[in-house]
């Protein structure tokens, strides 16, 4: 009969539903809930300075602020994803356009739990699956800190995305596959700093957001977490401690000074590191910074090795003239570049990333590198693409990638005029 | 009508090496300070990478990092009789424009003036007599002296990371040092750079000949340095593209190298770039100054309206504004009264080329920097006894080869012709085995009655201004000092194994299509007396005590060094004066 | 380089400057910089004359070849390209004095005061070879300039450099000095400006190039330095061989 089968799918339906909410219950057990900790207080300046060095270490200034304007959480910039933009939300306490009608529940269930004021759910653009890893009272602290922002009126349509990536729902099976609920857990074998690296790149810093490759829908490829991805026009590179492409031969110090000034001995920060170092990492302290070090150290690479491309390979010869006539001068013949000032090619591991976009990137553009208080000197690549054609960019990267005793992948042509193509569309 | 921006507390005029000086001395003194540049910003990113800024028809021929004589230009004459014409392209000298001023393009020679060299007319009148010096030398005295500006000699050398070798250590001469050099606190902060060949071999034919050659004092990092502010400098690569360029790979201190990096950072410092200053502003009675009054590039006119004001424009642009800005009493030549515009000197520079036997020395003459060399000081200032000579001043010597670029540096032998099949082999034959200076023979220029700036009667500039107009020619007294050091250099190079030499000695009258260094001084000079000095000795205007006047335009009259390191300490010890004493208590500092 | 003509205070200037740095702006917070910052030269085209007709460009690579002539080791001036610098040059700002005081009034004055004249470099070759081929026709029987006999043009312009030979319509010692400039500057400029062509003027004396980093042969003095010359539109060795 024509109602068994309308019966029997709404059945199903609700069974479903049923064991859904069930398993949903299950997984927020143990989830300390905002309602059971005290709210948060305009008047607690404890609570709002922690707030401040809590919104500091999650970068929350780095979607929700725009470069260049004067107005500290308003939103409305533009926030790439590979299925599209979405425009950050305004996060001021403004009531209309902010988050200033918000309770703390609500503005918790969005951090923690990636899910909007009225039921609807955030992208993962909003690092949701890492700040879960915080406590209500952290996220609390951070409420309060944004309460004290100046509200600024700023109306912002999130959802820019082209059909069907702005159908949220679609949201729901994501989280099922790539978001597990609840806070850090310390792994008690391990030292307290490493605990706390751990803590901080898993939770606030949200390092892999960018540095983990993700699977075609989207989410972290926890087996190679890390290892690199390419995002908005670069590669954020390999920061395990894999020794050709990642932290392998750098040492605590070294990570350190990186995050902290933007420049190490053998690195300078460009692009959205060197975003994220002006207004994260640069204010985070030493400890925090060893602790986020200390964690890297101990996450495996991959550990493949490629076979370095001998000296006589004619893209190995014009790439070795090129550098002596063109890039010497601040690199070095023997690339080892200038400590703090001019990156040493040699013995650098993002030089060698299996994907070689933040590599021509700044060959063909030049970049400038990041200034902080402690290395304000802020020195400038000049851009070769107007003086290099494809086969030559080719050369001297394939060159820098395996000379020294370097070992990388050639680079090609062909990947060269894709660089082009792709950096001629971009805006930034 | 000038739109009116709100008040700073100082507008600096000119952000070359003083401005930026200026700048962050007194953004760290918590003022709220704006520079307004006259032209565009400048730095290795944006305007000389190191895979194009080798371009020797670019930057040496056409000029590129100077500023264009249609935006401003002089007059000049040789005397007071002739008619003054406008310098339509330049030649004697290189005026900058844009940020970091002569910073960018400099040679970094980074030299010290000598103890006499500050009380210049006391000290030749007491050795040689009042009637040894021409009647109409108006030598002055700087009223400071070098025990007052050798702790801001030594801040700036720290601050550019100069490449030297002491000569004098607290009084104790030091082996291989410059022995004439006043007493400097403690060594240089980088050592001297490596010499290449033709600088080392004068060297050692100086020695031979009894002279105590040094390493000139070099702005180029002789390895990788960072100065008290923090920042980074990289080793010198010896590129031979250095004065008239901009370095591409931050190994020449310049304002951008050394100081603007933190500088741009601070909340309480802004710079406004292509942007010229026209007038100084001042209130009714003419003793105050209230700011400055500039013009962008889409020509509207502003004021930006300051408590004190900083001129630091380059020399002839600061007597240029002085004077019209009705700002001190103009300088009269026939009357002998006033002082913007008097004591204006240059720099009496000539060269001694050598030609040597191909086949036994290759100079490589393309490997060189800006400030190298090997120079003696036997014959600069009063280091020797001029009784017998007839002459005072003098200047240091050396081979300071800086380049071996094609277009300007292919010397053939005189006599050779200038063109055609001999002229094609003597350049083939002689380009790696020739050595020549440039600037070997740096000599000084003192100041006379008659040599001096004014405005011009008749030729503006693109607002409507009257041009400002130099009158000057060599005097006797350094045509002497020059063919007297010129012969004495000539020896040297034809000790060093030269076949040939040929002596280019510095002929009157002055030409103003000559490139003679870029060292123009004088017009707004500082000293005791405001009857005779424009600014006293803490640069401050004796007229106006909320301006102060930077840079050479300070210089009673020019020693035979290059000037940048006395005027970027006297910048210092200006600083130190505003801070300390000025800003407790705005006033005159100097009761004359 | 990009000309801006701009109205200051009702008067005309012209600043020269590249796109972002010519007008004026605030500096504060960070060192300016933006994706492919620079202005780097505009490699000159090659192809046919773009200021010269074809006659004047024939008469001036004549004299180019005169000033520079040809020899066994390195070609002379016009196979180098001295004439195609010349032209480009002439085309652009150089030719246009863009840049230079050129307000009136124009008097005679020293030679220690510099030329005085109204006519940029483009008038005065237009004019000195147009008055240099007239001479030649009226003085060589009816021959151009570029149609003598080496000897004599050798002559003519011994004749010109020396003011004993009087051009009509033009300043003959001045167009002289002006094209002996011009040519050997454009036997030794960059070959992206087009002469010096295959760096022969660099290679004739043994001069490196576009080059920046000599750290390794500072010290080794009276050594001959190895590496062949560069541009900076680079070498041959730039590009990969094909296997």
């Amino acid at each position: 009969m024509r109602s068994r089968p309308i019966a029997a799918v709404v059945a199903l339906v609700i069974v479903v539903g049923l064991i859904g909410l069930a398993f949903a219950l299950w997984r927020d057990r143990g989830q300390s809930s905002p309602s059971a900790v005290r709210r948060a207080d305009g008047q607690d300046f404890a609570q709002i300075e922690r707030g401040r060095t809590l919104t500091t270490l999650a970068d929350c200034a780095g979607c929700h602020s725009t470069p260049g304007q004067n107005e500290p959480f308003a939103g409305g910039r533009p926030i790439e994803t590979p299925f599209g933009n979405l425009l950050a939300p305004n996060i001021t306490p403004d009531r209309e356009t902010g988050i200033g009608a918000w309770s703390d529940a609500e503005f918790d269930a969005a951090v923690r739990q990636g899910k909007q004021r009225h039921g609807g759910l955030l992208y993962p653009a909003m690092p949701y699956p890492y700040y879960a890893k915080m406590s209500a009272e952290e996220v609390l602290a951070i409420r309060a800190y944004l309460d004290t922002i100046a509200p600024v009126r700023n109306s912002v349509v999130s959802n820019q995305l082209p059909f069907p990536f702005d159908i949220r729902a679609s949201m729901r099976v994501w989280n099922l596959l790539y978001f597990t609920k609840g806070e850090f857990k310390p792994d008690a074998s391990k030292p307290a700093a490493w605990n706390r690296g751990a803590y901080l790149v898993l939770g606030p810093a949200h390092c892999g957001a960018c540095h983990t490759p993700k699977t075609t829908l989207g989410g972290d490829l926890a087996s190679q977490a890390l290892q690199g991805y390419g995002i908005q026009g670069w590669f954020a590179p390999d920061i395990t401690n894999d020794a050709t492409r990642g932290l392998g031969s750098w040492s605590v110090e070294d990570i350190v000074a990186y995050l902290k000034t933007g420049h190490n001995r053998v690195t300078a920060a460009t692009g959205p590191m060197a975003e994220e170092i002006t207004l994260s990492s640069s204010h985070m302290s030493d400890a925090d910074l060893t602790a986020v070090a200390t964690y890297l150290k101990d996450q495996p690479g991959r550990f493949d090795t490629t076979a370095t491309i001998p000296a006589t390979d004619p893209a190995m010869v014009a790439g070795a003239a090129i550098y002596r006539d063109v890039c010497s001068a601040c690199h070095a013949i023997d690339g080892h570049g200038v400590a703090n000032l001019f990156p040493a090619l040699a013995a650098s591991p993002a030089i060698r990333s299996s994907d070689p976009a933040s590599l021509l990137r700044v060959i063909l553009r030049g970049a400038r590198s990041v200034a902080t208080a402690a290395e304000p000197t802020a020195p400038a690549m000049p851009a070769f693409g107007w003086q290099l054609d494809d086969e030559k960019v080719a050369a001297v990267a394939t060159y820098i990638r395996n000379a020294w005793g370097s070992a990388a992948p050639a680079v090609s042509a062909e990947q060269v005029r894709e660089a082009r193509r792709s950096l001629a569309a971009r805006s930034d | 009508m000038a739109r009116r921006l709100p008040r700073k507390d100082v507008v600096i005029v000119g952000l070359g090496w003083t401005g930026s000086i200026l700048a962050n001395e007194l953004t760290d003194e918590g003022l709220d300070v704006i520079a307004i540049e006259r032209g565009p910003w400048r730095d290795a990113a944006t305007q000389f990478p190191p895979n194009y800024s080798q371009d020797e028809l670019r930057y040496r021929i056409r000029h590129e990092l100077f500023l264009r004589p249609d935006q401003t230009t002089f007059t000049f004459r040789n005397k007071m009789s002739q008619t003054a014409l406008p310098i339509r392209s330049w030649g004697a000298f290189m005026p900058p424009n844009g940020v970091g001023g002569g910073g960018v393009h400099w040679n970094a020679e980074t030299w010290r003036f000598l103890p006499s060299d500050f009380v210049l007319k006391t000290h030749l009148t007491e050795r040689y007599g009042a009637s040894f010096l021409p009647a109409d030398m108006t030598i002055q005295d700087f009223g400071v002296t070098y025990d007052d500006i050798e702790p801001y000699y030594d801040r700036f050398e720290y601050l550019c990371g100069t490449s030297g070798t002491a000569g004098n250590l607290k009084g104790q001469i030091q082996e291989g040092g410059n022995p004439f050099e006043g007493p400097r606190s403690r060594p240089y902060p980088n050592p001297a750079q490596t010499q290449p060949f033709s600088h080392t071999l004068f060297a050692k034919a100086a020695r031979e000949l009894g002279y105590k050659p040094f390493p000139q004092p070099s702005g180029n990092m002789s390895q990788p340095y960072t100065n008290p502010l923090g920042v980074r400098l990289g080793p010198c690569t010896y590129c031979g593209f250095c004065e008239w360029f901009g370095c591409g790979n931050y190994s020449k201190a310049s304002p951008q190298t050394t100081i603007l990096p933190v500088l741009v950072r601070k909340s309480n410092f802004t710079a406004r770039d292509n942007c010229e200053v026209t007038r100084i502003n001042t209130d009714k009675s003419g003793k105050r100054a209230t700011g400055v009054t500039f013009v962008d590039t889409s020509g509207e006119e502003w004021e930006q309206p300051a408590d004190l004001v900083i001129l630091s424009a380059f020399t002839i642009f600061n007597v240029q504004l002085l004077l019209l800005s009705g700002i001190g009493k103009p300088y009269d030549p026939v009357a002998n009264t006033g002082v913007i515009g008097r004591n204006f000197t240059h720099q009496t520079i000539s060269d001694a080329v050598g030609f040597f036997d191909k086949a036994k020395f290759n100079f490589n003459p393309f490997i060189a920097s800006g400030s190298i060399g090997m120079c003696i000081d036997e014959f600069n200032g009063d280091n020797f006894d001029h009784a017998a000579h007839g002459f005072v001043g003098g200047g240091y010597m050396g081979q300071v080869q800086t380049n071996g670029r094609p277009i300007e540096t292919t010397p053939v032998p005189e006599g050779t012709p200038r063109w055609g099949a001999a002229w094609k082999t003597a350049v083939r034959d002689n380009y790696l085995s020739a050595v020549k200076p440039g600037t070997g023979v740096h000599g000084s220029f003192y100041s006379y009655r008659d040599v001096y700036m004014d405005l011009d009667p008749t030729y503006k500039d693109r607002l409507g201004r009257p041009l400002a107009r130099m009158t000057i020619d060599f005097h006797d007294n350094e045509l002497k000092q020059n063919a007297f050091l010129t012969d004495r250099f000539a020896e040297i190079i034809k000790a060093m194994g030269a076949h040939t030499v040929d002596k280019q000695y510095r002929k009157g009258p002055y030409d103003i299509t000559q490139y003679q260094t870029t060292h123009v001084c004088g017009g707004a000079i500082m000293g005791s007396d405001p009857n005779t000095s424009a600014i006293n000795r803490y640069l401050q205007s004796w007229d106006v005590p909320n301006l102060f006047v930077m840079g050479a335009s300070g210089f009673p009259q020019n020693a035979g060094y290059n000037p940048t390191g006395t005027l970027a300490a006297l910048a210092f010890w200006s600083a130190d004066a505003i801070r300390n004493q000025y800003l407790k208590n705005p006033g005159p500092l100097v009761h004359a | 380089m990009k000309l801006r003509r701009r109205d200051l205070l009702a008067t005309t200037a012209l600043f020269l400057g590249s796109g972002l740095l010519a007008r004026a702006g605030t500096i504060g917070g960070e060192l300016p910089w933006w994706p492919n910052a620079g202005s780097p030269p505009e490699p000159f085209r090659p192809g046919p004359w773009t200021f010269f007709s074809p006659a004047e460009g024939a008469a001036l690579e004549a004299i180019a070849d005169r000033i520079i002539p040809p020899d066994a080791e390195t070609p002379g001036g016009k196979d180098t390209g001295s004439a195609v610098f010349i032209d480009r040059q002439l085309a652009g700002p150089y030719g246009r004095q863009e840049g230079l005081y050129v307000r009136p009034p124009f008097l005679k004055g020293t030679k220690q005061q510099g030329p005085q004249s109204a006519a940029g470099p483009a008038k005065q070759y237009r004019e000195g070879l147009d008055a240099l081929d007239r001479y030649c026709r009226g003085n060589h029987g009816g021959k151009a300039f570029a149609d003598l006999a080496d000897a004599d043009k050798d002559a003519v312009l011994s004749g010109l450099e020396s003011g004993t030979v009087d051009l009509e319509g033009a300043d003959g010692k001045a167009f002289f000095e002006l094209v002996l400039k011009d040519v050997q500057e454009g036997f030794f400029a960059d070959p992206i400006y087009g002469g010096n062509r295959d760096m022969a003027g660099w290679r004739m004396i043994g001069y490196p190039g576009a080059r920046y980093d000599y750290r390794d042969w500072v010290s080794r003095h009276n050594e001959p330095f190895p590496l062949p010359p560069v541009s900076i539109a680079g070498r041959a060795d730039w590009t990969p061989r094909k296997p």
